[in-house]
This record gives structure tokens, sequence and C-alpha cells, in this order.
């Protein structure tokens, strides 16, 4: 077996590390506090054509394999969470639905400005009574001429007030259940759309969730994605295409918190010596690397199969489980590691500790993967 | 503006090399090597350059074959295309310039840039003796590069100890920057893209009839001296008695 990556991937891993390293982590701190990425910031996330990792070159982005784009958010996850976030819904749930389901004329119309970084995308399925149960969703889109008006409240959703297309899931056929789902692109500004409340939430400070909400919103019937009724179906295709990016995320996490643990555990002296020199530290630093090694293996070899065009539902659902969870584990050690310092605003595993969190819930919770896996493994 | 910008491959200034048990060298397994960062400084100026008033920017390595990923990356910067004289690892200063200077002769740059010096051995020595290989001449140290006449001669503003020392050559030349020159831009994916179609031609050291029988050689390489903590002095008189008798450097 060849673990070796391509060239042009380990150039791409030194070009993204090296901008982490200059630009992002230096801010990180100030985005915490400021909640908010500076423009200047995102320009150069542009220039370097982070936007368009996952978009195909026909369609004007970089048709990056899987175990790129992997590589791509590994290492931008190694700092504040926000950023990775920002081009995360361009290269994932914000732009999936249109690459997979897409007429000729939507991929033209988006595709391109996404894959530059010009317009951001966003994913509008949840709502608050269906999460976990997304078949469960109330939103309606009701067929009138051209155009299909669109009426609920969609909660959670990322990147949803800077968005400038959302893939928005209604239901047009309320008697079929998840059958009668179907996705619209949604452009910013229709009549009848609005941004909700912005939410305040435990961590991922510098990046906006919000709420949907659709009244009596006039979608032109052309920007019907798919046709009617296929709706869920496009959106757990979209959905399970990020699983492994996801994983590559708590990935590169995992292996900053080990990094930050490590610098700290030699540095710091108790009892007359480095705290790195008890077993009782070195267990936690061990089981972070073990939990490095096997997430690592996971993450890469899952891509290298979905690359090669392999059916990966249960590798992928299994990957981001066993990443999302070993990173919380790393992330509770680090903070423990670094003592009452661990607790305090300003140091970074302090704000991977609460951000890490988030990546056992969204995009799929752990135990709705897990349901996933058993399924599979009962097929 | 026809520029040739030689570039070397050197371990990642921010790891912690070792020292091999035996002397000879430094441990370079798991080291990640990249550009030195003199040289890509040399690249975005001649990038700089080649986007103010056109031309070609070619990039030349002189090393192993495992080189080529730098010599990428700088084709991704924004580089036209390369050549990579393949020859055995560890050439000494002036057989590098040797085979520098074929290829100069055969490209016939208006400019050869280098980095002042490669942050590995820091030798300081290939750019000049280029220079004086070619009997071109030579600007080293640059921190500001201007050309007028179009582009007849050129004037570089050297960083040395006294300050900004601003010289006037004629081109062709050779320039070795330094640090304070420009900030490099990054190899983004779009540019990665474009360099998988560019040229990279690779020259087999032996076809350029060369000597590069060392001159120099490493007899063994050791670690600095741990740091000693510094002393407080009372007043002017004792540091400059100190200096004086302790130290004798005075
Ligand atoms: C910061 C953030 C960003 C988000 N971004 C987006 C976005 O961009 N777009 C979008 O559409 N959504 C987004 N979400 C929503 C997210 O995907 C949902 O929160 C998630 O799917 C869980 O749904 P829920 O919150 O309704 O929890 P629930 O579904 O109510 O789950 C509650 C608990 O019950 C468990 N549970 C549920 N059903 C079962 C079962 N059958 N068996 C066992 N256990 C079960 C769950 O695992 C969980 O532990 C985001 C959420 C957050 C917090």
């Amino acid at each position: 077996m060849d673990f070796t990556l391509p060239e042009e991937l380990l150039i791409f891993r030194e070009t993204v590390r090296k901008f982490v390293e200059k630009e992002l982590e230096p801010i990180s701190e100030q985005v915490e506090e400021e909640d908010r990425i500076p423009g200047h910031i995102v320009e150069k996330m542009k220039e370097l054509g982070l936007f368009g990792l996952a978009i195909p070159q026909d369609s004007g982005g970089y048709g990056m394999s899987v175990l790129g784009q992997c590589v791509a958010m590994e290492e931008l996850s190694r700092t504040n969470a926000c950023f990775r976030t920002r081009i995360g819904t361009n290269n994932g749930i914000g732009s999936m639905g249109i690459v997979i389901a897409g007429t000729q004329e939507q991929k033209r119309k988006y595709l391109p400005k996404l894959a530059s970084g010009e317009m951001i995308g966003a994913f509008a399925l949840t709502e608050p009574n269906a999460g976990s149960d997304a078949s469960a969703i109330r939103t309606t889109a009701v067929r009138k001429g051209d155009t299909y008006l669109l009426n609920g409240t969609k909660h959670f959703i990322t990147n949803g007030d800077i968005a400038d297309v959302s893939t928005v899931m209604a239901l047009t056929d309320r008697s079929k259940g998840a059958r009668g789902i179907s996705a619209f692109l949604v452009d910013k500004g229709l009549p009848g759309f609005s941004v909700g409340k912005l939410e305040k939430k435990m961590g991922f400070r510098g990046s906006t969730t919000c709420e949907l909400i659709f009244d009596d919103c006039e979608v032109p019937a052309a920007n019907l994605l798919g046709r009617e009724g296929e709706g869920f179906r496009i959106a757990m295709q979209v959905l399970d295409k990020g699983r492994l990016t996801m994983g590559a995320c708590a990935l590169g996490a995992l292996e900053k918190l080990l990094e930050l643990s490590m610098e700290y555990a030699k540095t710091r002296v108790t009892f007359g010596e480095p705290i790195i020199n008890r077993q009782a530290i070195q267990w936690m630093l061990v089981n972070m690397a073990i939990d490095a090694y096997a997430v690592r293996n996971a993450v890469y070899h899952a891509a290298w199969k979905l690359d090669r065009g392999e059916r990966v539902t249960k590798e992928a659902a299994m990957v981001k489980v066993l990443a999302t969870e070993a990173a919380g584990r790393a992330a509770d050690s680090a903070v423990q590691i670094h003592g009452g310092m661990g607790y305090m605003k300003g140091m970074a595993v302090e704000r991977f500790y609460r951000d890490l969190r988030l990546l056992r819930i969204y995009e799929g919770t752990s135990e709705i993967l897990r349901m996933i896996v058993a399924r599979e493994m009962t097929r | 503006m026809k520029i040739l910008v030689a570039i070397k491959p050197v371990p990642n200034p921010d790891e912690k090399v070792k020292i091999r048990p035996d002397g000879s060298g430094i441990v370079l397994d798991n080291i990640k090597m990249v550009i030195n960062p003199f040289c890509e400084i040399a690249v975005e100026e001649a990038l700089r350059i080649k986007e103010k008033q056109g031309g070609e920017v070619v990039i030349l390595t002189v090393g192993p074959k495992e080189g080529e990923q730098q010599v990428r990356t700088a084709l991704a910067m924004g580089a036209d295309r390369a050549i990579q004289v393949e020859a055995e690892k560890g050439l000494d200063s002036l057989a590098v310039a040797k085979f520098l200077a074929k290829v100069v002769e055969q490209e016939k740059p208006d400019l050869v840039i280098l980095g002042k010096q490669a942050v590995d051995d820091d030798n300081n020595q290939v750019g000049q003796i280029l220079a004086a290989l070619l009997s071109w001449p030579q600007a080293t140290f640059a921190s500001k590069i201007e050309f007028l006449d179009g582009n007849k001669k050129a004037h570089v503003g050297r960083e040395t100890d006294g300050g900004i020392e601003t010289i006037e050559v004629p081109l062709p030349c050779v320039v070795t920057t330094d640090l304070r020159l420009n900030e490099p831009r990054y190899a983004s994916l779009p540019g990665i893209m474009k360099a998988k179609k560019k040229e990279l031609k690779v020259i087999p050291s032996a076809s350029l009839g060369v000597d590069a029988a060392p001159k120099v050689k490493v007899l063994s390489l050791a670690s600095p001296k741990e740091r000693a903590g510094g002393r407080k002095v009372a007043d002017v008189a004792e540091l400059v008695a100190k200096l004086k008798n302790e130290a004798k450097v005075l």
C-alpha cells in the first residue's frame, strides 16, 4: 500500500498550513472576541481557492478529490473553527445539492460564484420540530403558476444570514411523508424571505447560525432542485458526503490539541519536575496519540475508497462518530492537562473544548449515525 | 524581461534539526523540505517584475529529483516554467554556481535572482560566484530593485550593516535577495492546478560538462553550545572592565 499523498496535495497542505499559522492563528482570539472574521482575511481565503475545493472543475471549482478536501479541512481545523465554517457550506451542504441535482442552468448560475467565494451558500433542512427526524419538517411549498409559495421556519442554519443562495427543503405533498419533500434554491432578498434570530451559541464564535423565515415567499419554479419529491433523497446524499470531511475537521483539531498539550506538559513544572514526566499525564497524551493515529487512518482510508468510486455510507458514518468522539475526549484531556489555565478564556484548549462539542451533534448526531451503521450492518 | 530564479530546497526552518551521531550531517528522515525562504523571496520578486512589465520567469534548481516538489511550488506561485539540473546531494557552492552558469548561458536571461543564502548551510556564496563566472555585475542583499532606461540598468538598495546602500548595475546582472525585499505569496489552489501543466525540463548534470568535484569538504557538524544565562552589572565602568578583563573583547 502506498500512503504518499500526490505532490499537488503536499503543496496545497503546505499552503494551508502556512496560511493558518501566519494569518489565521494570530487573529484567532481577536475573532473570538469580536465574533466576526475580518473582511481582508475572507478575501485571502478566496484568492487561495478555499471556497471551491469540492466544486467540479467544469463548474468553475477545483474538483479536488475527497482525500484532498480532507487534507485541506484537517489543516484548516488546527485553528479557530469559524474559518473552516466560512468555507464549509460552499464546499459541502451549501453547494452539493446543486452539484448532485442541479440543471445546467442552475449550475451555471450558482456554482462558479460559490467556487470563487463571490456567493455564499447555505443548507436549510432543520426546523424547530424536525432535527434528527428530518422527514418531520413542516415548511410547505405550494405550486402557483410559475412559482412556489414557501411558508415555514428553519432554524440553526449555518451561514444562513450571509448566504446568497440557500438550499431549502419543503413539503410539496404532505400526504407522502419524506417522499413529499422537495428542494428549492432560494435567493437572498426574495420577497417573503427573511433572516430571523441569530443564535447565541456555546462556541463557534465568528460563525453565524440563524433562523430563516418564509412568509408567502415566492420562489420561481425554475429554482426547484431536482424533481418534486426528490428533496429528501438529495438532502441525505448531501449530508452523506459531508461526514468524511467532518471527520477530517475533528482530526485536525485533535492533532492540534495533542501538540498544545505536549508543549504545555513539557514546560509546566510541579513538585520540581515537568508534568510530562508523570505517568498520569503521559497516558492522557498517549491516548490522544492513539486516537489521532486511528482517526487519521480511518479518515484517509474512507476518503481513498470514496475517490475510487466505492459506496462508503457505513464508513463515512463510522468515521464521523470515531473522529468527533475522539476529538471530544482529546479536548477534555487537553483542558485537564492545562489545569486551571485550561479553563481560562484566551487559551486555545478552552475554545476547542467548546467548539468540538458541536461536531457530535450537527450533520447527524452520534446516535443517528450509529443507527445508520446498524442499518448498514444488518442490510 | 526574462528572469531566471535559482531556488534550493532546504529542511523546514520551523522544525528542530538533529545532527547525526557521527557529525557527518543532519538527520533528514521525517524532516519536511521547503523552498529556502530567501529563494522564495526571489521568486516573489521575479513574479512582481513580470506582473509589472511582462516577460518570463524561469525557475532553476540544481540537486536531486526530490526537489521537484519545491520547483512545482514555485511554478504554482506563478512562474512560467522550470529547469532542474539533476545532480547528487551536497554539491559545494562552486559546483552549483558552475551548473547555474551553464544554464544561464543557454537561457540568456536579462536578470538572475537568487536568495542571498540558503538557511541550511548559510554559505552566502552561490550568487557571488555565479556573477564572477559569468563576468556579470552583482547586487547582493537586495531590499529594493528598480529598473531604469528601458531595463538597461537597475538601482538596487542593499542591506548593509551601515544601512541601505543603493548601487547602480547594468543588465544583465545577478541579484541576491534579503529578507525585507517582499512578502512572498502563497501557492494558491488555482496556481497549483495550473502548475501541473507547466513545463519542467530535467537536465542530467553529466550532460553539462562541468567539473563538480568538491573543493570544500565538511569535516564534522556540531551543535552550538547551550547559551548560558546573562549577568547583570552595576554600571558602565564595571561593564567596560568585564569586557576588557574577562571577555577580552576590548
Ligand atoms: C451550530 C449548529 C449549526 C447547524 N447548522 C445547520 C445547517 O446549516 N443546516 C441544517 O439544516 N441544520 C443545521 N443544524 C441542525 C443540526 O443538524 C441538528 O441540530 C441535529 O441534526 C440534531 O437535531 P435536533 O437539534 O433537532 O436534535 P433532536 O433530533 O431533537 O435530538 C435530541 C437527542 O435525541 C437523540 N435522538 C433523536 N432521535 C433519536 C433516535 N431515533 N434514537 C436515538 N436517539 C435519538 C439525538 O441524537 C440527540 O441526542 C445546526 C445545528 C447547530 C447546533
